[in-house]
């Protein structure tokens, strides 16, 4: 099965803005949904300089746009997509 | 601390607009509308009862980083335009770098024991029978505290057979290891410079934001318009504050305008040496122990609380006075500005003679952002070889100690009894007394912070994260 790509910006705006708490998504994985998921670093994903998109930080889990993330908030979209 | 609330992330929204509008050399003009932005009419996440008392608030957060203490406040009236006209005129910005916001502090209970609607008005009432101070009476049935006579034992809580009796803390209290942030008459909270050794935890604990910093962002904007050369001295911790290498950080400090980037670490290796020097000094000497002295929140702590501590106390300077030291021989007339993880760094960056600023790694991040300065391999800057890998590990807890003991003479390195403080506390407090009397090692090493510089209370990354980047380099 392809894997569900989480792409987390680690642009500054959205690193200082909490996105360096979302460094440690992984830690936080729950081991039923750690091998189904990849986890990767993106340069900024441009949503910061877009009108209405909503807050820094920003992660895309597989095509959806995560606002505001945070761990419990991005890990709860994780296990919605694959539950 | 990193930690994600809303406060922070609330005090860098504003960092970055304060940012912008230096950058474009219009602040003066547009300041005083940044809390009407932030908290725009009809605006309805507000953080407290309404966008009124919201920018209100702003408008004191924004003296902090204009560089004013919120006691430094003479009229209500006073525009932030008008600090910022202050602010380009002054000389330099004040000693004591935090204040309260007293508005903003939400005055918490009084007394810390509170008696909930669980109370079942019992015909035992152990709570009354066993308070000494006849401090509780009942109302209708319930239990009530009578604030004027509670002296906050506690027994009360301990009594209740149904748990009807709760302890609140008052946060900023609470995190102060040294009792230095009191309540007023009026119940508002007061920082006493004579007793604080500026670790920075109420910054961190207060859940109103109550607690502000004063910035030299204003300084370090007029020192980039000078003809005089600008020179960052970068602390170790830095390298775990971005997701990307310690050379490309110190090419984006550079693209801030800075003339010259120079590592902390540079100066960690003469504290290294010289703190070794002194270990087999003092042991030759007959001196029990000897302590690390390079955490100043560390060093005013000995100083101001534990007395009996002090003598035991390193005479080796802290990597930033070396550092400035080595930076002002090269630059004589420059602008040197340390850039560190901590207020504890801004009141000793105050007294080196060769530190002029200081900007906080929170500031630092939020420069990046505001001047849209990006890391790029490109721009990077090429790393000192001549640096020690141990110096770069000082910014994590055992760093200094694992840098001190590799440096020590041979006939030294099996006599090195290595105890590390990681964090103060209350009990480390205890224990550092306790140190005084007998101490069961020979070198002590303290760090305010728990887990180092790392996890300094203006830091940006996850401490986890940044002491694996860390650690990573001090190999």
């Amino acid at each position: 099965m392809e894997k569900l790509t989480v792409r987390i910006c680690t642009g500054t705006l959205c690193y200082i803005m909490g996105g360096a708490e979302l460094q440690l998504l992984g830690d936080y994985l729950p081991e039923s949904l750690a091998d189904k998921v990849e986890i990767r670093g993106a340069t900024c994903l441009d949503f910061c300089n877009q009108e209405g998109q909503g807050k820094a930080p920003f992660v895309l889990v597989g095509e959806e746009l995560v606002t505001g993330a945070t761990v419990a908030k991005v890990v709860e979209v994780i296990k919605q997509k694959l539950g | 601390m990193a930690v994600t609330n809303n406060t922070m992330i609330l005090r860098r929204e504003l960092l970055t607009r304060i940012i912008k509008l230096l950058h474009n050399n219009t602040l003066e003009e547009n300041i005083d509308r940044i809390p009407y932005e932030m908290r725009p009419k009809g605006y309805e996440e507000v953080s407290r009862c309404c966008v009124y008392k919201d920018r209100a608030m702003l408008k004191y957060r924004a003296m902090g980083v204009l560089g004013f203490g919120i006691d430094e406040e003479e009229d209500e009236m006073t525009s932030l335009a008008d600090y910022t006209r202050m602010a380009f005129d002054r000389d330099h910005v004040s000693e004591n770098p935090l204040s309260v916001m007293t508005d903003a502090c939400s005055a918490c209970v009084k007394v810390n024991y509170v008696v909930t609607n669980m109370c079942r008005g019992c015909v035992a009432r152990p709570c009354e029978v066993n308070c000494n101070k006849g401090a509780i009476h009942f109302v209708n049935g319930q239990a009530q505290i009578d604030s004027a006579k509670c002296v906050n034992c506690g027994l009360c809580m301990k009594n209740c057979p149904f748990h009807a009796i709760i302890y609140i803390p008052v946060p900023c209290e609470e995190s102060c290891p040294v009792g230095a942030i009191s309540k007023d008459d009026t119940g508002r909270e007061h920082i006493d410079p004579e007793k604080c050794i500026y670790c920075g935890r109420c910054l961190s604990a207060c859940p109103f934001g109550a607690v502000v910093e004063k910035s030299h962002l204003v300084e370090l904007f007029k020192a980039f318009k000078s003809p005089k050369p600008v020179v960052a001295l970068v602390a170790p911790a830095v390298a775990g504050q971005f997701k990307t290498s310690l050379g490309n950080i110190m090419g984006a400090v550079k693209k801030l305008g800075f003339d010259d980037v120079i590592e902390v670490a540079k100066g960690a290796d003469v504290t290294t040496k010289n703190e070794a020097a002194e270990f087999a000094e003092k042991m030759e000497e007959g001196q029990a122990f000897m302590t690390t002295s390079c955490c100043p929140s560390y060093y005013m702590l000995a100083h101001k609380h534990i007395p009996e501590v002090a003598p035991f106390v390193s005479h080796t300077r802290s990597p930033m006075y070396y550092a400035a030291e080595i930076a002002r021989k090269q630059y004589p007339d420059a602008t040197i500005v340390f850039v560190g993880p901590c207020v504890a760094k801004r009141k000793e960056a105050y007294y080196d003679p060769n530190v002029d600023l200081m900007l906080s790694f929170e500031e630092l991040g939020t420069m990046f952002v505001a001047m849209g300065v990006d890391f790029a391999d490109d721009t990077a800057v090429a790393l000192d070889s001549d640096i020690m890998p141990s110096s770069r590990g000082y910014a994590a807890t055992e760093g200094v100690m694992g840098a001190v003991a590799s440096a020590l003479p041979d006939s030294f390195k099996d006599r090195i009894k290595p105890i590390v403080i990681n964090g103060i506390d209350k009990q480390a407090i205890k224990d550092l007394r306790g140190y005084a009397k007998s101490c069961p090692g020979n070198m002590v090493e303290v760090m305010a912070c728990e887990g180092g510089c790392v996890n300094g209370c203006n830091v940006i990354a996850n401490p986890k994260v940044a002491t694996r980047q860390v650690k990573d380099l001090a190999k």
